[in-house]
């Protein structure tokens, strides 16, 4: 017999007391919980309250006007002293008017990861934001690119627009699709690893900037 | 880069008592169990509907175990239709040879590895070093196990019985023996400390070529895998490598991708006490242009399906490995997690390890008794689990199982004669009188600090009263004629 076989042969005969005719959803899951947010996405209520829950985690978070956005991300870029960012594909190209193109780095062909070491600062979108959690979520989307981009960095300014902000984890997740790859982000990289204590920084991008186009 | 293992750990009492006798462990424990439970606390209690997120989280568990086999089968044929494959082993060690076999298809001679508690579960380490690859650990604190050549001690930071001076001791005497060495003046701040892991990993997460993970939880519907972390080590191993092979053990499948809505909002508050930890990632098979062109996955029994058997035990495997039954533990934060003898530590090791490897050890039929029967982890377990329900059942069994043994035990002697003399007035009155005069000859001070013959195991841990020298119906006759 394989291991598949003996495997689910096993379970079978462990589940012997659950009744032959059984089906899964016999087996009832109250989902008494708030699936829904107390505010609507997008509403003055959540962006501030993802503003909040971000700067916890020692993110930077600005709200900008549409008009201001392009000057926001080059100031904020020029502030970090960045030579050279990358923006991924898809990314709204009137956001990136105020950058020098020489500074600008995209991601075809894709840079090989030893050089993608050495940029500065990463320029994306996002999917969604969940406002309770402070977590922004990327999808590989337009704008979001390959997930190494958002990684290798130090630096990671992500733009997102008010209505992508939801008020909590399960409207997030029924935005979202599970195919694609996602990454959750809720604050700069962090270790509670040493007495249990939170310390910002360790392997992903140390520092974060959020700028809510409202 | 091998540390010992757990094998060979003595029963839990004995154990406990070498560790109880280390004043730092105990400092060192008291001190990060009392801030993560706090932080926990806080975290649990802005939440509204924390109750109905629990008995939540607790039915789809039950639903996914009373109908495993359709899930597994369900995922097996996502995950392949993404791109991935997957792979089915009967324990550990057939779990550990797929992974040799698949990392040496590659021709690599090392991995980057997720923290994982499967993986050290099943001793892949050890298996891949035997084969002449080398595992890199990332978490910080696995880092700091590995470095350190230490056994894990905690579900979640399995460096946690050290310090951040000891942590700076480690780091300074054995990273430059396995790459980037740390800074000649690095203090003991961990945000000098965290840097020096993030240089001294950089070099191998930029070259490495297979990533080696577990997974929090793998949704049935869609195939794809979730990895819960906070550093970005977790991203780094998922996504820079060519092949990704992850060890899964077969309970960590939910039925849908909607079911995360509830398990990504316990695990983190129960488990570091935040409102979300800083990373999480999801894929299904693989993605073309978007992180490792091959994945595996290897589904592991090790005796899960034993526990399965056990419809009172089963409610072990709800388990999402977040730790706060460890931190609200009485015993744990005293004794810490060696003495359990597992990977598993704490309240949920005491129930999961015995019907993991079953009771034929010694140390693994000791650990149903490692707990006072509080209740505090089950209070705080985000899927319910009745811990205390457990341990009683395992002892049950550990007690029947002793009945065939040829040899008895004490306790069955001792029990055998508290039958004979609880059993007429007479013998009691006979056994009280005699207890009285011995313990006039072993007492001082009114207690007995050591009882004779097998009865001496029992005053190793506590002292006893002296018994009366009057039995209270011997009293009532004499005094109410």
């Amino acid at each position: 017999m394989n291991a598949r076989t003996e495997v689910l042969s096993r379970i079978r005969r462990a589940l012997a007391d659950v009744p032959e005719g059984e089906r899964p959803e016999d087996v009832p899951v109250p989902r008494a919980y708030a699936r829904g947010g107390t505010a609507a996405a997008g509403s003055p209520q959540v962006v501030e309250l993802l503003t909040t829950r971000l700067a916890d985690y020692g993110a930077s978070v600005h709200l900008v006007s549409e008009g201001a956005a392009p000057t926001v991300i080059a100031q904020t870029l020029s502030a970090r002293g960045a030579a050279c960012a990358v923006v991924p594909q898809g990314f709204p190209p009137a956001w990136l008017a105020a950058l020098d193109p020489h500074r600008v780095l995209d991601d075809r062909p894709r840079v090989p990861v030893r050089e993608l070491d050495r940029v500065d600062s990463v320029v994306t979108t996002a999917a969604v934001a969940i406002a309770e959690t402070g977590t922004l979520v990327l999808d590989g989307g337009p704008g979001q690119g390959r997930r190494a981009l958002t990684l290798v960095p130090d630096h990671h300014v992500c733009v997102l627009r008010a209505e992508q902000v939801v008020a909590r984890v399960p409207e997030a997740l029924a935005r979202l699709d599970p195919v694609r790859p996602l990454t959750f982000v809720s604050g700069p990289s962090a270790t509670s690893d040493i007495e249990l204590d939170r310390v910002e920084g360790v392997h992903g991008p140390r520092t974060l900037h959020v700028l809510i186009v409202v | 880069m091998n540390g010992p293992t757990f094998l060979g750990t003595p029963a839990f009492p004995s154990a406990a008592r070498t560790a109880l006798a280390d004043t730092r462990l105990r400092h060192n424990l008291a001190h990060a169990t009392t801030t993560i439970r706090r932080k926990r606390e806080e975290a649990v209690a802005e939440v509204d509907d924390w109750e109905a997120l629990r008995e939540a989280g607790r039915a789809v568990k039950e639903r996914t175990l009373r109908h495993l086999d359709r899930y597994l089968l369900q995922l097996e044929e996502r995950v392949t239709a993404a791109g991935g494959r997957v792979h089915w082993a009967r324990d550990g060690q057939e779990a550990a040879r797929i992974v040799v076999d698949l990392v040496q298809a590659t021709g690599e001679r090392e991995v980057v590895k997720v923290k994982s508690m499967t993986t050290q579960e099943i001793g892949l380490n050890e298996a891949l070093a035997d084969a002449g690859i080398t595992a890199y650990e990332t978490d910080l604190a696995e880092l700091v196990v590995q470095l350190g050549q230490d056994r894990p001690s905690h579900i979640l930071v399995p460096a946690i019985h050290r310090n951040r001076a000891e942590i700076r001791e480690i780091f300074l005497r054995a990273m430059g023996e396995h790459g980037r060495a740390a800074p000649a003046d690095l203090s003991d701040d961990p945000q000098e400390l965290a840097e020096a892991a993030r240089r001294h990993l950089r070099e191998k997460f930029l070259r490495a070529k297979v990533g080696v993970s577990g997974a929090n939880f793998l949704v049935a519907e869609t195939g794809t895998a979730v990895v819960v972390e906070s550093e970005g080590n977790g991203r780094m191993c998922l996504t820079l490598p060519e092949t990704l092979i992850s060890v899964v053990g077969i309970e960590k499948v939910v039925p849908t991708w909607q079911d995360l809505e509830i398990f990504l909002q316990l695990l983190p508050r129960s488990s570091t006490g935040e409102r979300m930890n800083p990373y999480t990632s999801s894929w299904t098979g693989t993605t073309a242009d978007d992180g490792p062109g091959a994945f595996h996955l290897v589904l592991l029994d090790g005796g899960r399906t034993d526990t399965l058997a056990d419809p009172v035990g089963r409610q072990a495997l709800n388990c999402i490995r977040c730790s706060a039954c460890l931190n609200v533990c009485p015993v744990y934060e005293r004794v810490g997690g060696h003495a359990y003898g597992s990977v598993y530590p704490g309240p949920i090791g005491a129930v999961l390890t015995p019907q993991l490897r079953g009771t034929a050890a010694e140390s693994d039929r000791s650990l149903p008794y490692a707990s006072t029967l509080c209740g505090a982890c089950y209070e705080v377990c985000p899927v319910k689990i009745n811990i205390p329900e457990v341990l009683v059942h395992l002892r049950a069994r550990v007690v029947d199982e002793g009945r065939t043994r040829k040899v008895p035990s004490p306790e069955r002697l001792a029990m055998a004669a508290a039958r004979s003399v609880l059993a007429g007035p007479s013998r009691l009155a006979a056994a009280q009188r005699a207890a009285a005069a011995a313990g006039r000859l072993l007492g001082r001070d009114g207690r007995i600090s050591r009882l004779p013959g097998p009865a001496s195991a029992w005053t190793e841990a506590r002292d006893v009263p002296v018994p009366a020298r009057e039995s209270f119906r011997a009293w009532w006759r004499r005094t109410h004629r």
